[in-house]
């Protein structure tokens, strides 16, 4: 053991200066967001709850074209369709069993007509399984609430779909 | 009547100092996550109650709540019994700390003695839960915390020599008032420092925490506690914390001695004083676990045995040939 060495081990010299160190660190602001309370900014392309979109005029933007249900690696997605009066094809049933979903996205990249997309809403804890079972009025309203927020992320990533 | 009266006052005297313990032990559980949380920039427990504070409260109406599972192989009274001796020893000690010159529980002339002894028997409650939980893990925890708090009880044992020397009693009154003039932790700064250290060993806090080591032991012999008798080692664990701090400033730091006899600090009532220097050892004791990684156990025992003991021995001979030449003796 050199000099050197011994002294520093004797006065603890390494010791305190970590101790002078952490005392630094008190005082330093806080890397860490006070959650509940304050939110951390969430990127458009972010892959959180469920939603089905309408177009302006309030018709249903899904066509029923079962890509979705398909391509869906979980299979989530349980969709049947009919022919409505008018001669267009909608779907009388779209559930998505929201515990089977791995939001992987595949659904809304699948999607030609941009319905079925995935919000920025992360927060949707539920206190039992059923509710997250959710079903055509579910994400329709999903749809509706969120709306805004669901255009302004799709404009805002249109340069790379 | 005159019987049930002393009786009902005895109570009321121990309620009114073991509540406040209570009541502290939970408010340091708070600092110690808070400071810890502060050295990493992170904020810790902040949202039940003003800053945090009830966030201990909470837990306990929480472990109080769980479910209590006694492990079917288990040697059911021990299992039971250990948490409750932990809790109680770390309790008991408290009677005879003396918060200022009247303020005292028990003052008994044999005071430290009574201290070091119910501090020595604080390992039992570990030994006997990690025992009777009847697993491997629990068990070496508590053969690893056996092994540690009895050769570091032996060089705080020989610093309390040290500062018995210079004060010529047993009483922890006593002790006090010797260091109206100098703090000891002046003339005996290294005997502090071994003091403090030891206490971190003693009480198992890291970097000593080997009979928990949760990256070894799982919790050591915590391991098969759940809800309320986790939550009483626990809460033992910081009252022992809480007492160690105690004894470190009544012995090395004046305890209810304000630092200088002039007016803005001798107004200031002399338990105030106790418990700030009780707060600055604690926050050193939870500045110690955010910044040093954990001893291996051979080297634990190296620290104990071979450098700690041989070095206050050595202070012993030191203070004692000193005291003598210069007649400086207590009692003559």
């Amino acid at each position: 053991m050199s000099l050197v060495r011994f002294f520093k081990t004797i006065f603890m010299i390494d010791f305190l200066t970590g101790l002078i160190m952490a005392i630094k660190e008190i005082f330093k602001p806080k890397k860490t967001i006070n959650y509940p309370f304050e939110k951390g900014s969430i990127s458009p392309r972010a892959r959180g709850e469920h939603a089905l979109r309408r177009y302006p005029n309030g018709e249903e933007r899904c066509i029923a074209c079962k890509l979705c249900e398909a391509v869906c690696p979980a299979q989530a997605i349980t969709i049947e369709s009919s022919e409505r009066e008018d001669g267009s094809r909608k779907t009388t049933r779209y559930d998505i069993d929201m515990l089977k979903c791995i939001y992987c996205g595949l659904c809304e990249q699948s999607c030609p007509v941009d319905a079925i997309v995935q919000g920025p809403n992360f927060e949707f804890a539920t206190e039992t399984r059923e509710e997250l079972y959710y079903n055509k009025e579910k994400l329709l309203e999903n749809g509706d609430r969120w709306e805004n927020i669901l255009a302004a992320n799709i404009n805002a990533d249109s340069s790379h779909r | 009547m005159a019987e049930l009266f002393i009786f009902f006052e005895q109570i009321y005297r121990i309620l009114f100092l073991l509540i406040p313990v209570l009541v502290s032990v939970a408010m340091i559980v708070w600092l110690d996550r808070r400071v810890w949380a502060f050295v990493q920039k992170r904020r810790g427990p902040n949202v039940v109650g003003p800053f945090g504070l009830f966030q201990t409260l909470a837990d306990a109406l929480k472990y109080i709540f769980k479910e209590i599972i006694i492990p079917a192989s288990s040697n059911k009274v021990i299992f039971i019994l250990a948490p409750i001796v932990t809790m109680t020893l770390a309790l008991i000690a408290w009677a005879v700390i003396p918060f200022s010159e009247t303020f005292v529980l028990a003052d008994i002339n044999v005071g430290i003695l009574y201290l070091f002894a119910v501090s020595s028997l604080g390992v039992y409650g570990i030994i006997m839960g990690g025992w009777a939980s009847n697993s491997k893990y629990p068990f070496l925890g508590a053969i690893r915390s056996a092994a540690q708090m009895v050769s570091y009880e032996v060089s705080i044992g020989v610093i309390i020599i040290n500062v018995l020397l210079c004060v010529g009693s047993l009483n922890l009154s006593d002790i006090v008032l010797a260091q109206k003039d100098l703090w000891f932790v002046i003339p005996l700064f290294p005997m502090f420092i071994i003091f403090f250290i030891s206490a971190l060993a003693e009480t198992n806090r890291p970097p000593f925490d080997l009979p928990e080591a949760e990256a070894e032991l799982v919790a050591g012999y915590q391991t098969e506690y759940s809800g309320m008798m986790y939550a009483m080692f626990w809460l033992g664990e910081y009252a022992n914390i809480l007492l160690m701090c105690a004894m470190g400033s009544i012995l090395f730091l004046g305890g209810w001695l304000s630092p200088i006899d002039l007016f803005p600090f001798n107004v200031i009532p002399a338990p105030i004083w106790l418990i700030l220097k009780i707060l600055f050892l604690f926050i050193l004791f939870a500045l110690i676990k955010a910044i040093v990684p954990r001893y291996r156990y051979d080297q634990l025992m190296k620290l104990g045995w071979k450098i700690f003991l041989p070095f206050s021995l050595i202070y012993v001979v030191l203070t004692a040939s000193f005291l003598m030449y210069f007649d400086l003796l207590p009692g003559n």
